[in-house]
């Protein structure tokens, strides 16, 4: 009814394949009356097929055909490779012999490893200083540069900058601030007021805070950006009546502007609070001499799934046990999240 | 997605770049408003000037806090250029980051129209099934990732850092947002005129969307551009690593050569910055229009 028939046949090349699954399971749907009528003589038997759907048929069989790669995709490299995970969680294998079941093995190790339960923490240590600290700034950057026109575009720039940049160069960039006199940025500059040096990453205490503030620092441009479309969204109106109510701006600030931003700041704290629970790249950049030291003081989950796996002893079936922990808490953290900020 | 319900006033690109806010008073406090800001945005580039120009000093000068270097020299990028692997890297980043960029808009693009556009069944199910890969971790694939490239003798090829990357869910996601904006008359014009869906598909809906494209093209690129783990696994053979694995290895190789390290990490930023510093505007509305709908 559309297209001129001849036309179809090259072009719909890629929707063959799929022609006979679609024509066998809605036969009895089509018209039967004109099954007696077999006329298409010169035609091969699928393009003959082809030309008797409706467009509605012809419609399905072109959507499987597009879906076709994808599906062979996601199936190939997402699905299979997630429940190789899962299955992997309950073997052991060093990736020389065979595949060995263990049961919950993997797990109770992992359980009763001293290391697990530091990792554990740090994970959670990146995620409770990341978060609220990278948000109270971007909001505070955001509500005020939203106030501002003057060189608006040039200073959003600014702190969108660090956003552009690979996580990896600018580990080396602040692994290099943070070495000691007469080497380090930071300490020359203390050194400048006579204060002491302070050992950013030998420290076992301030290593943490240390790596992790390169990783708030490339992540505030996007906030800002996103905080800021949030609050240019919010009528002027409602600042404008609040104003003749004789309303403070601190009171606006907690009563219009806050509850107004609720979907943006249950997006930016789900969002940022996986991105610090997956932190790896800064931590294996700054600590290459001695990987989540000082005394795995820094090392996350991540970093100890990579060293099981790829550090050299080859612990599949154990590396893939973390990996299943990491999905957990990250999902456990969303789910957690995401209730607590919807419901209030 | 489920958080998209709850948007009662809807934040969006247009309005960010819109100045339709009051003209602010010139007083004092709006002054030292603007001038905070200006000095938190300073303080903000400060590592990346820091890196900058470091990387065009001599080694002696390295320690010296001098923003601006006394003899400024380029000696460092044709040492670290001559030296060959930081040209192979970028080009293997370039390459990757191209390849899977573009791979990832076709496909990203079709899957989100078709399950806009068509009707049929298990359509809902392909959409929840392919959302439902969101939850799962890349930490958690990169084990079977790295068995399957090894059995198929992946490891140490283009192939086999790129594979992973080569759709996303969060495209297919944003595309089929995007593509509901596009009229189901137009299709049906075209279908008439006698386009074919493929056709219909690339010359009619595409041109459509394409801020939705270029939105999804910057996200994706910066992503392969700077992904590290899976490359770093995928990859023994220095001659295939990427920008970021090369840069790992090197700074573990320079050692104390501060101003070395420096520039392979201008090298390997310089790109996107600048890539940035052109295209501001555009890019910062991309950014808002994917991480609002996505």
């Amino acid at each position: 009814m559309t297209a001129d028939p001849r036309a179809g046949t090259v072009a719909d090349g890629p929707a063959h394949a799929l022609l006979f699954l679609t024509c066998r399971r809605s036969q009895p749907v089509a018209d039967t009356s004109q099954s007696d009528d077999m006329s298409p003589t010169a035609r091969t038997g699928l393009s003959a097929h082809w030309h008797r759907l409706s467009i509605r048929q012809k419609q399905v069989v072109w959507a499987w055909a597009f879906l076709a790669v994808p599906i062979v995709f996601y199936i190939v490299v997402r699905f299979y490779p997630t429940g190789n995970a899962f299955v992997l969680s309950f073997q052991e294998w060093n990736l020389l012999g065979s595949r060995e079941w263990v049961g919950f093995e993997n797990y109770v190790d992992l359980w009763n490893d001293p290391v697990f339960w530091i990792v554990f923490v740090n994970t959670f240590e990146y995620l409770i200083i990341g978060t609220p600290i990278s948000l109270v700034i971007s909001f505070f950057v955001a509500y005020h540069l939203d106030k501002v026109r003057f060189m608006h575009g040039t200073i959003r720039a600014l702190y969108f900058l660090p956003f552009m940049t690979s996580a990896v160069a600018m580990a080396w960039v602040w692994r290099w601030f943070y070495q000691p006199v007469p080497i380090g940025v930071f300490n020359n500059f203390l050194a400048q007021f006579g204060i002491p040096q302070i050992e950013f990453l030998q420290s076992t205490s301030i290593a943490l805070p240390a790596v992790l503030a390169p990783a708030v620092w490339a992540g505030l441009g996007f906030q800002v950006i996103i905080f800021m479309a949030g609050l240019r969204a919010i009528p002027p109106t409602y600042y404008e009546a609040a104003r003749v109510d004789g309303v403070s701006n601190w009171t606006m600030l907690w009563e219009i502007t806050l509850p107004l931003l609720k979907p943006t700041i249950v997006f930016l704290v789900v969002f940022s609070s996986i991105g610090f629970l997956r932190i790896f790249d800064h931590v294996f950049n700054m600590t290459t001499n001695n990987p989540g030291g000082p005394l795995n003081s820094t090392k996350p989950l991540v970093l100890m799934i990579y060293e099981t796996a790829f550090g050299g002893r080859s612990q599949m079936g154990a590396a893939a046990a973390q990996t299943v922990v990491l999905f957990v808490i990250l999902l456990i953290v969303s789910l957690v999240q995401l209730r607590i900020l919807r419901d209030r | 997605m489920a958080i998209a319900e709850d948007i009662r006033i809807k934040p969006s690109s247009e309005t960010l770049l819109r100045p339709d806010r009051p003209k602010p008073p010139l007083n004092y406090a709006q002054f030292i408003r603007w001038a905070l800001l200006f000095l938190g945005g300073v303080l903000m580039v400060m590592p990346l000037v820091y890196m900058i120009s470091t990387s065009l000093k001599y080694s002696f000068e390295v320690y010296n806090l001098n923003l601006i270097p006394e003899e400024p020299t380029l000696e460092n990028y044709t040492y670290v250029l001559e030296d060959g692997r930081f040209y192979t890297w970028f080009l293997n980043s370039l390459i990757i980051a191209t390849l899977t960029t573009i791979s990832t808009l076709i496909f990203d693009s079709l899957v989100g129209y078709v399950l806009c556009k068509f009707k049929f069944r298990g359509r809902y199910l392909i959409f929840i099934a392919i959302l439902s890969t969101l939850m799962i971790p890349t930490e958690m694939l990169v084990i079977p990732w790295y068995l399957m490239s090894q059995q198929l003798g992946w490891l140490d090829t283009y192939w086999g850092i790129m594979f992973p990357g080569l759709m996303t869910a969060f495209g297919v996601f944003l595309m089929k947002q995007f593509f509901e904006t596009v009229p189901d008359d137009f299709l049906e014009a075209a279908r008439i005129d006698g386009l074919n869906e493929l056709q219909i598909w690339w010359s009619v809906a595409m041109p459509l969307v394409k801020p939705a494209l270029a939105a999804l093209a910057i996200f994706v690129f910066l992503g392969n551009w700077t992904a590290f783990i899976w490359p770093l696994i995928a990859t023994t053979d220095t001659a295939l690593y990427t920008l970021p694995v090369g840069l790992s290895s090197f700074g573990d190789e320079a050692d104390v050569a501060w101003e070395l390290i420096m520039t392979g990490a201008a090298i390997s930023t310089l790109p996107t910055l600048v890539v940035f510093l052109i295209f501001q505007r555009f890019i910062i509305r991309g950014v808002v229009m994917a991480g609002l709908k996505g």
